[in-house]
């Protein structure tokens, strides 16, 4: 009998606000240790935190993106999460608690395996940062950095909706594109500003749900995949011995690509939550919803679906809809295109221009050739003036700087011929030089029909219009 | 000029008569001659006031003087100063410089007035007569075998013995009201979110409320007009228009309704403060105002409550001290968790632990519901209660605490006992009302009694002149300690 797979992910989401979730430090990445932390942030005595509103804004956004309106609190409560550790610099955390600010919403996602499927979302939660423990720098001691301390999160709690560990990976991947895509968090996983915590179960079909593991902090997707991989194939190897899974939390260990136990359930630290003194609830009206709402760009799903009825393949939608940026691209490259040739501009997106970007190391915010130009390169192979194999040329010479497609056409002399009485001479000439090709193509030689077409383009030097060769050559042998 | 009103030292200074510098001189004089004996201050530096004095003297020379400037005045250990020793009278604070204002400091300094000194307090304020602190009991200026009343206790006898002219507390569950009433002075807890509470140490974050102690209500008007006010660094102030304080000190009590709260004259009050009370109320009476009985019928559920709610908040609150990154750390220890335990378990004093334990009980998981959740349903009902009473009355007038000042020692083995002492104070700050306490008379041994008086939301102006208009036609506010005599 099978196994099936049940996953949930936890996705923090660093939302990217230029200061604090609770105070003016700044979140700007790298600094020097400490020097980013300012009273609030180290928890001088009689300091006190301030919402910041930008983050605020940010997860309205967010609940907007995946529910609308209705899956955003009108009124939610900070509370406190106490525990001990240097890096908690109040003795708390600050999070939501019994009442987050977005509950519900769901996110599309196409499964390498069930195809387009919906996860549900349980909460979206606002939270600060705790700050960071460096064990290594120090003999018998640990370094404390506080520049991280306070930095606004977003905790993005799923149902466990997810059946494999690809699925949790495309999950995770649409996730992460609709955060940067709705602008409220880079995505920047080496930095830890998209981190993922899996809960991993497995469960007989139909059964109820088993005992699960949580696994921690996740920041790559490839981590993500094989952690859950290790994970799902040791509790069953557990269950099939006989054994119990017991609840706990484990880490990854990248090195090993092997998942460790934590702390077990009953080690479980009472947090002892309860509502912050310190801040009033949090209190939103719909007219601030309204114009948040009113400033949301169109969402990847409905971009996706407006590709998909252009007469792109969905895979290729989905690629053309991994980022905001790119979605933007191809739609100003789309402008007025059809059924026919809308894949076609989508295919030098997902072709040149993709392996020029990769090739460079570049985002497609750096490209060298704009949509408008890449239009203007594939509508002179649309109208004929060049082909295919001429017009990776010119983009080769666009990507170089060498100016705009009509440009380097001109400036090379790329131009196809076109002209049928021009073609019609070259290949009266070919035929009259050939007789022994006429021959063998008359007796049935199909090849050597491709030989007498070769002898054109080189005639013309590759400019001839291929199509017109072909037609005009088959004319002329068939009278 | 040890005895003289705000009013009266504003007006000395303006007219040049006496400088800030000769006026701060008298008051540390007068420290100097006392603290040995009272323990009211952990800190006084006569370089650092002094040179604020002198800034002072410039400013009232360039015609730019406040109302408060040039005027010493101390503040609780409570309130972070820049520069100066700010230790909660606690020893896990007693190396904490501040590196920054307090927003009541602030006010002050922009105010013009002088910083006299840091003064004494029971420990994170926890506590009934100021004897917690680190720095050893406060005495009470009219009797110093007995205590001042806590935990402001430092702030009230500094007062009392005329060592400084107004002084600041903290009042959570009366602690600026009760040491005021056991050391015969003026206290003002002013309505939760009137004065900031960025920069004041956290006891109970939602209780925690700052006030001024004076010898007069008109002093104690002045400053407030200088401590209240919006401030964006504390998300639980109030936004609202400045008002002035003193506006209504001079109305006539007739046709004023005094509420009397049944619950406040019963079984536990002693008699000797029952009495003083009851000429009070009769003296309001003769000014004008009306006696109207009122019930306040959830009163004995405050105390209750309240020893859930202010040790849940204290016990997160005071988990930032740690020995981590500020103040004292335990010498020797094994792992960072015998830090932890060494660093709290030498660094805070009995109460502040016995708190600490109560309020993580309180909060733990299976018991929240039945503490912490219903304490807050017990602080919306006293809040109801009050919102009652003051459809039918315009303040309500009792006793501020059941006894006058008690020996120092006489409660410190009993908790219970100490924690009843609030009983009459603490539903304000449930409700998050204004309340005073203003002298009333004398009861037993000569000992100060208190007359409270709580007001409805933001009505400090009607609380103040009530208590202005008793204090015209009486002079218990002007009785000093014998043997003390400025």
């Amino acid at each position: 009998m099978s196994w099936e797979i049940v996953i949930g992910l936890e996705t923090h989401a660093q939302l990217s606000t230029a200061s604090k979730m609770f105070s003016g430090g700044s979140t700007a990445f790298g600094a020097p240790p400490n020097t980013q932390a300012n009273a609030v942030d180290i928890a001088l005595p009689g300091v006190l935190p301030v919402v910041n509103r930008g983050a605020v804004e940010r997860a309205i956004r967010f609940g907007l993106a995946v529910g609308g309106e209705k899956v955003i609190n009108r009124r939610s409560i900070f509370a406190r999460k106490n525990y001990f550790y240097p890096d908690l610099p109040k003795g708390y955390q600050i999070s939501q608690f019994e009442l987050p600010i977005v509950k519900g919403g769901e996110i599309p996602i196409v499964s390498p395996t069930r195809g387009e499927i919906k996860i549900r979302l349980t909460r979206a939660h606002l939270e600060e940062d705790a700050g960071k423990s460096l064990h290594e720098a120090f003999h018998n001691m640990s370094g404390i950095d506080l520049n991280r301390a306070g930095v606004p999160l977003l905790e993005i709690v799923s149902e466990p909706d997810m059946r494999s560990a690809e699925e949790a990976v495309a999950y995770a991947k649409t996730l992460h594109s609709l955060v940067r895509w709705i602008g409220i968090c880079d995505g920047n996983m080496q930095e830890g500003s998209f981190r993922c915590d899996a809960n991993v179960s497995v469960r007989r079909p139909g059964a109820p749900l088993g005992t699960r593991a949580e696994i921690k902090n996740l920041n790559s997707f490839r981590f993500l995949e094989r952690a859950i991989e290790f994970e799902v194939k040791r509790q069953i190897e557990i269950l099939e011995g006989g054994g119990k899974i017991t609840q706990e939390t484990r880490l990854y260990d990248t090195d090993r690509d092997e998942t460790r136990s934590m702390r077990s359930k009953e080690d479980a630290q009472d947090y002892r939550y309860f509502p912050d003194p310190d801040l009033l609830p949090l209190e939103v009206s719909d007219e601030w919803i309204e114009e948040i709402r009113a400033k949301l760009p169109e969402l990847p799903e409905a971009k996706r679906k407006e590709f998909i009825n252009l007469g792109i393949s969905p895979a290729q939608a989905n690629l053309l809809t991994s980022s905001f940026q790119i979605a933007n691209y191809a739609s100003l490259m789309f402008g007025g295109a059809n059924k026919t040739n809308a894949p076609v501009f989508a295919n030098w997106i997902s072709g040149p221009l993709s392996s020029k970007l990769n090739e460079a190391n570049l985002d497609i915010s750096e490209t060298q050739v704009s949509a408008g130009q890449l239009r203007r390169l594939a509508d002179r192979v649309e109208d004929g003036t060049l082909s295919g194999k001429m017009a990776k040329e010119v983009f080769d010479a666009m990507w170089a700087g060498e100016g705009t497609a009509d440009e380097i056409i001109e400036k090379r002399g790329l131009k196809q011929i076109s002209d049928t009485g021009t073609i019609e001479k070259i290949v009266d000439e070919v035929l009259a030089a050939n007789a022994k090709q006429v021959e063998d193509y008359r007796a049935g030689k199909d090849k050597a029909f491709n030989s007498l077409v070769g002898q054109v383009m080189k005639a013309t030097k590759g400019k001839a219009n291929p199509a017109q060769v072909n037609e005009i050559l088959k004319r002329k042998l068939a009278s | 000029m040890l005895n003289a009103s705000l009013k009266e030292l504003s007006t000395e200074l303006s007219q040049r008569k006496i400088s800030s510098v000769e006026l701060t001189k008298l008051f540390l004089a007068r420290i100097d001659a006392l603290n040995g004996k009272l323990n009211a201050f952990i800190t006084i530096d006569a370089e650092k006031t002094l040179a604020q004095a002198r800034t002072a003297d410039a400013r009232i020379a360039k015609g730019a003087a406040q109302a408060l400037t040039g005027i010493p005045v101390a503040h609780k250990d409570i309130f972070v100063a820049r520069d100066w020793l700010t230790t909660c009278g606690s020893k896990i604070l007693s190396n904490f410089i501040g590196p920054y204002d307090a927003h009541l400091i602030e006010r002050f300094n922009g105010a013009g007035a002088v910083l006299l000194g840091k003064t004494n307090m029971d420990e994170f304020a926890m506590g009934s007569s100021s004897e917690s602190s680190f720095y050893g009991p406060v005495k009470n200026p009219w009797d110093p075998d007995r205590v001042p009343g806590g935990s402001s206790g430092g702030s009230a006898a500094a007062v009392a013995a005329r060592m400084a002219p107004a002084a600041t507390g903290t009042d959570t569950g009366g602690s600026i009201r009760q040491p005021a009433a056991l050391s015969g002075v003026c206290g003002l807890k002013p309505t939760y979110g009137l004065v900031s509470r960025y920069g004041m140490i956290a006891f109970a974050s939602s209780l925690d409320q700052a006030g001024p102690f004076a010898k007069s209500a008109e002093d104690l008007a002045l400053l407030l007009n200088v401590i209240a006010g919006f401030d964006p660094r504390d998300s639980t102030s109030i936004e609202r228009e400045p008002e002035d304080y003193t506006r209504e000190l001079d109305k006539p009590l007739s046709g004023l309704r005094v509420g009397v709260p049944k619950e406040h004259f019963g079984e536990g009050l002693a008699a000797d403060v029952g009495k003083a009370v009851e000429a009070a109320l009769a003296h309001l009476e003769k000014l004008g105002a009306k006696r109207v009985p009122i019930e306040l019928p959830n009163s004995s559920l405050s105390v209750p409550a309240y020893y859930v709610i202010a040790p849940a908040e204290a016990s997160s609150n005071l988990s930032r001290f740690d020995g981590a990154r500020y103040g004292y750390r335990a010498k020797d220890y094994k792992d960072l968790a015998d830090m932890y335990r060494r660093t709290r378990a030498e660094g805070f004093g009995a109460e502040v632990r016995r708190r600490i334990l109560i309020g993580t009980y309180v909060l733990s998981h299976g018991y929240y519901d039945a503490y912490y959740l219903k304490a807050q349903k017990v602080r919306r009902l006293i809040a109801n209660d009050f919102a009652e009473a003051f459809k039918r009355c315009d303040i309500v007038v009792g006793p501020t605490s059941p006894t006058v000042a008690f020996k120092i020692g006489a409660k410190t083995s009993d908790p219970v006992q100490m924690y009843l002492n609030d009983i009459y104070t603490i539903p304000a700050n449930l409700a998050g009302l204004p309340a005073a306490s203003i002298p009333c008379g004398f009861g037993a041994g000569g000992l100060p009694v208190g007359l409270h008086l709580v007001g409805n939301y933001f009505a400090e102006a009607k609380l103040l002149n009530v208590a202005h208009q008793y204090q015209k036609s009486t002079d218990w506010h002007r009785r000093e300690p014998e043997g003390l005599k400025s």
